[in-house]
């Protein structure tokens, strides 16, 4: 098939498992191991999915799960912030499990957050958990917006034409092997989309298979980048289908 | 010996005369028991199956309800009778109807289950009747409730049922903490607790009675005797095969052994046996004799058929699982055949009693081994039948999560003194030991989670008022808690649903696509999850084809007929070989003296052990390596029940890996495991490369340990099962997710983030706890591994010994491999890519 020999070809010339250089959209792009997505000719990083103070959220309403989602999740972007350096931060929708997560972001990780936008463009891309900006963080806020010929977006669109990336799916993947075979979160992307991980630590992840997936990828040129713990693992996303 | 007070004194005249009318006498054990009423004291009625048991149980509180004063009726809550089954309570209720229905007794019986109505319910607590017969669970919940010490006030007696199956499982726990709360409320009522033979009836009257420094054990009502049952073997013309478990060389006798009696009940230990049992049986059922398939995972519907059909005296068998374990009397149950091993002699023995309820006539049952070990087990266990030997558990230290759960439910109620519960708690003989810092932890994990970062202060569930006590923060969360309630936790199950195929689309990956039909049952999400396309599997009596997972569905559908399944194994045993049975067996394997009540192959098996390789003394344990098939393997035999010989491996492979030895996977079973290779292990031990004093040294259950319960999935559902049981997330209400209402969290992902921030958390540590005797069963690794220290006997060989044979025999597809998630990543990426690009 065309397609595989393209993205083997692909492969070969990206053999770092930490970050994965490819061109999409006329864009070229690292994908970070940790779930960001770098973009040099902006300087720009790529982020989805925070759902920064779901633990809270759930407290809310009376399920006390561990209070340090919003600690971890911090800690991996501020790790691929270190690692790019970026002018621009782009966060694709759901920054926060809910409107009134920011408000009851701790102190400590308020101060975290700020620092991590100190001196650097923010643009916080509404998602529908969080259709309107944090309230009292700064940077800026948008429906979507663009980069080169790619449309930046929460939600995918299956009638845009335009090459996009996008967020809110929480793709991942489970691969055979072992007693159970590994599921993990995966960038799911074809010659058109690119739909992002979630980077919340609860938030879960759907089957690439899902019907939630259906229309959006051409399923013979769909590539998996999946996030195991030291590094990217990539597939040709039909032969995982179950 | 039992002191024989004169009925007279003890049975009203209408009671005396009601067991004359049935021609019956009062057992001696039966007015013990009012004895022991008249004198205010608990008891524990330890007697086999068809005693009158439950007879027995009531009679105190039938006279003295009878005979109450009316100045009583106005809250006339006399006793509380808890079974484990929600339909024990209802055949009780039945069989204790007709006595008083014939006494002409003015008595009023009722059931509450989690069938009852809303309605009833509510009737209930307003206007209780005088005996109330209901489950552990609904216990906690009329216990939540603000008028609990109105309803249990009158109290005069609490008889659980079933004791010994109950002690030892998390609802003993809660049920402990149940009565110890109704024992603060109706300080008057006394215990009566009802067992089958276990082996330390001192742990069960403790139980009864409450573990304070001043409480006296309950006194212990014993029946002796009954009829001894008639155990035996099944013989069979074909041999015993050297391994696996589906008994299908039995196949013409067990079917031989149906049609020779009225009705047969037919134990196995998986459902995957059951269904393989019932296929083979139809398989031969020329008389289309009336043979029923039973278990937990077929609809509900199906199953309340089939029972309906064994109380009618309809069937000629069943196939079941311990789903038909307890209690429960169906029908005219002639003979027990018990499919492959029976894993415990007490075990055997309930399963056994299953057969002719009646005490005076000996109940008979068949032993079916599907394998050589099986067959040393059968035996290990008809001797110890043969002895009286138990080998029921001990009661475990009680849960942590199930101690959150009650302490939420109390304060649900009336508002608790910390002091006060902690002493309540400590009261119920799980408890007795638990820490002061402990208690004060699970009651600040229920007020706020319990975590060292206190950012949840304001979402409390608890708090304490001006007066100190702690209160429930809201109504919700008494609502939500009683939604919670219990400790059963259903593992996440997908519907297996029957589908039609048609072709795909064309271009899109796949050949066929399967549209949905009909719902066939359940199956547990991890075993669907082990499966691919094309695979094979028997279910709900037939052998259906995976086509693929659709949502929280799996579609299959029928396939070709004579095609064999691929995937035989199901979950596997519930229960491992308990510790008793196992030290038998190694025992009599070390004993040639022993083995003349084996089968001929069984002995040859073994003779020829003797010759290629060596037979252990019981407290050795054998190693051998061998080369096979280019692969290098290293046997060994424990003995010590599949759990633990599956967490056994896991660790092996992970040090082997460390050692650069390049482990590849393993299969274990209740006897032993083979971990294989692609490095010559007998050159390694040779060179001194390797010693296995060091690989099975014990501190493989420090780090090692603790880096594989870090990702392992048997640990993740053990967190799962605590973080529901303790409250930390709602259960999953089947419907409820689809509208959105429910939204869940992975629990998996709580766990990671829980573990890296807060290792010691209470919740981790209670999952630690489970995992110590539960799916882990580390505790009895780490017995195992101070026993054969310095004890290990190795045997280099050119190959495979028989002992080794019947353990690598055990199914391909359990083979696991204990490696990381980036090692079956990259394996995977690699074949893939290779496929894709050829």
């Amino acid at each position: 098939m065309a397609g595989s020999d393209g993205v083997s070809a692909l492969l070969k010339e990206s053999g770092d498992r930490a970050a994965r250089r490819l061109s999409f959209g006329g864009l070229e792009l690292a994908v970070d191991a940790l779930g960001g997505l770098w973009v040099e000719s902006e300087r720009a990083l790529i982020v989805s999915d925070l759902h920064l103070e779901k633990g809270s959220s759930f407290a809310r309403r009376g399920s006390l799960i561990p209070p340090y989602d919003t600690s971890a999740t911090l800690a991996t972007l501020t790790a691929m912030i270190a690692r790019w350096s970026p002018r621009r931060v782009i966060a694709l929708g759901d920054s926060f499990h809910d409107v009134g997560g920011a408000a009851r972001l701790s102190a400590r990780d308020l101060s975290a957050l700020s620092a991590l936008q100190a001196g650097r463009d923010w643009l916080w891309i509404a998602g529908n958990h969080d259709p309107s900006p944090p309230p009292g963080l700064s940077g800026d806020a948008a429906a979507e917006t663009v980069l080169g010929a790619v449309a930046l977006r929460h939600e995918p669109s299956l009638r845009d034409a335009r090459p996009q990336i996008a967020g809110h799916l929480h793709p991942c993947v489970v691969v055979r092997g072992g007693a159970r075979g590994v599921r993990r979160r995966c960038f799911a992307m074809d010659g058109r989309s690119l739909v992002m991980p979630a980077l919340g630590a609860y938030s879960g992840g759907l089957d690439l298979f899902h019907h939630a997936f259906r229309g959006l990828f051409d399923h013979a040129s769909l590539i998996a980048h999946v996030m195991g713990d030291g590094g990217l693992f990539s597939f040709p996303a039909a032969a995982l289908r179950r | 010996m039992l002191d024989r007070p004169a009925p007279d004194d003890l049975l009203p005249p209408l009671f005396r005369e009601w067991f004359a009318s049935r021609g019956w006498e009062p057992r001696p054990h039966q007015l013990a028991l009012i004895e022991k009423a008249r004198a205010g004291r608990s008891a524990l009625l330890i007697a086999p199956t068809g005693a009158g048991k439950t007879l027995a149980g009531f009679l105190p509180s039938l006279i003295e309800i009878v005979g109450r004063r009316r100045a009583d009726a106005a809250s006339p809550l006399h006793t509380l009778y808890v079974s484990p089954l929600k339909a024990l309570a209802v055949d009780v209720a039945r069989n204790l109807g007709a006595p008083a229905a014939e006494m002409a007794l003015k008595v009023r019986i009722e059931t509450r289950t989690g069938d009852t109505s809303a309605a009833k319910r509510q009737r209930q607590r307003r206007d209780p009747p005088d005996i109330l017969l209901t489950t552990p669970e609904q216990i906690a919940l009329l216990l939540s409730h603000r008028d609990a010490g109105v309803m249990f006030g009158s109290l005069r007696r609490i008889i659980v049922d079933e004791l010994h199956a109950m002690v030892t499982s998390k609802r003993g726990d809660l049920l402990a903490l149940g009565l110890a709360r109704l024992r603060a409320l109706a300080p008057e009522a006394t215990f009566v607790g009802l067992s089958a033979t276990v082996r330390e009836p001192d742990q069960l009257r403790r139980w009864l009675a409450g573990s304070g420094a001043a409480t006296p054990m309950a006194d212990l009502v014993t029946v002796k005797g009954g009829a001894r049952a008639r155990i035996g073997v099944l013989e069979t013309k074909r041999a015993l095969p050297l391994a696996g478990h589906t008994s299908a060389h039995a196949i013409n006798e067990i079917y031989a052994a149906i049609k020779a009696h009225r009705t047969t009940l037919i134990f196995v230990n998986t459902r995957m046996q059951a269904e393989f049992m019932f296929q083979e049986l139809w398989s031969l059922n020329e008389d289309t004799l009336p043979i029923a398939l039973h278990h937990g995972s077929l609809d509900v519907a199906q199953r309340r058929k089939v029972e309906a059909a064994m109380s009618a005296g309809r069937l000629r068998a069943v196939v079941c699982t311990s789903t038909l374990d307890l209690g429960i009397d169906w029908g005219d149950v002639d003979l027990v055949i018990n499919i492959g091993a029976p894993k415990g002699a007490s075990r055997l023995m309930q399963r056994v009693g299953r057969s002719n309820h009646r005490m005076d006539e000996p109940s008979l049952a068949l032993l079916a081994p599907s394998n050589r070990f099986e067959s040393l087990e059968c035996r290990a266990a008809l001797d110890a039948v043969a002895e009286a030997a138990q080998d029921t558990p001990d009661i475990a230290p009680g849960a942590f999560d199930v101690l959150a759960q009650h302490v939420l439910g109390v304060a649900c109620g009336d508002p608790f003194d910390a002091d006060a519960l902690f002493e309540e708690v400590r009261s119920a003989l799980p408890y007795a030991s638990l820490a002061r810092a402990d208690f004060d932890r699970i009651v600040a994990f229920v007020a706020t989670g319990g975590y060292a970062l206190k950012s949840y202060d304001r979402f409390a569930k608890i708090r304490r008022d001006a007066q100190g006590l702690w209160r429930v923060a809201n109504p919700r969360v008494a609502q939500q808690y009683r939604m919670n309630v219990g400790t059963i936790v259903e593992a996440a199950m997908l519907k297996v649903r029957l589908g039609r195929l048609r072709a795909r689309a064309p271009g899109s990956p796949g050949g066929r696509i399967a549209m949905g039909g009909r719902v066939l049952g359940e199956i547990e999400e991890y075993f669907a999850e082990t499966m691919t396309p094309g695979d094979t599997f028997v279910f709900a009596g037939q052998v259906l084809r995976l086509e693929g997972l659709q949502e929280n569905e799996v579609i299959v559908t029928r396939a070709r007929p004579g095609t064999d399944p691929k995937v035989p194994s199901y979950a596997g045993g519930k229960f491992p070989l308990s510790t008793f049975l196992a030290a038998r067996v190694r025992a009599m394997l070390a004993d040639p003296s022993q083995w003349t009540k084996l089968p001929p192959e069984v002995r040859q098996w073994l003779k020829l052990q003797k010759m290629k390789s060596v037979l252990p003394k019981p407290s050795e344990m054998l190693v051998e390596t061998f080369p096979r098939g280019g692969r290098f393997y290293m046997a060994c035999f424990p003995f010590e029940g599949r759990l633990a010989h599956q967490t056994l491996g896991m660790l092996l492979t992970r040090r082997l890996e460390r050692l650069r030895l390049k482990p590849l996977g393993f299969v274990c079973n209740d006897y032993g495991l083979s971990v294989w290779g692609v490095s010559d292990l007998s050159l390694a031990i040779a060179q001194k490369r390797l010693s296995l004093g060091d690989l099975f040294s014990e501190d493989m259950l420090g780090d090692d340990l603790e880096d594989w319960l870090a990702e392992s999935a048997l640990m993740k559902r053990t967190f799962r099962n605590c973080a529901i049981i303790a409250g930390l997330i709602e259960r999953r209400f089947p419907g409820r997710e689809k509208t959105g209402r429910q939204v869940t969290i992975s629990t998996d992902l709580v766990y990671d983030v829980l573990r890296r921030h807060e290792p010691d958390h209470i919740l981790l540590r209670a999952a630690r706890a489970d995992a110590a005797t539960g799916l882990l069963d580390v505790r009895r690794l780490a017995v195992t591994l101070a026993r054969i220290k310095n004890h290990i006997v190795h045997r280099p060989l050119e190959r495979v010994s028989p002992l080794g044979v019947s353990v690598m025999l055990e199914i391909g597809r359990e083979a696991v491999y204990g490696e990381s998630a980036d090692a079956i990543l990259a394996e995977a990426e690699e074949q893939l890519w290779r496929e894709a690009t050829e």
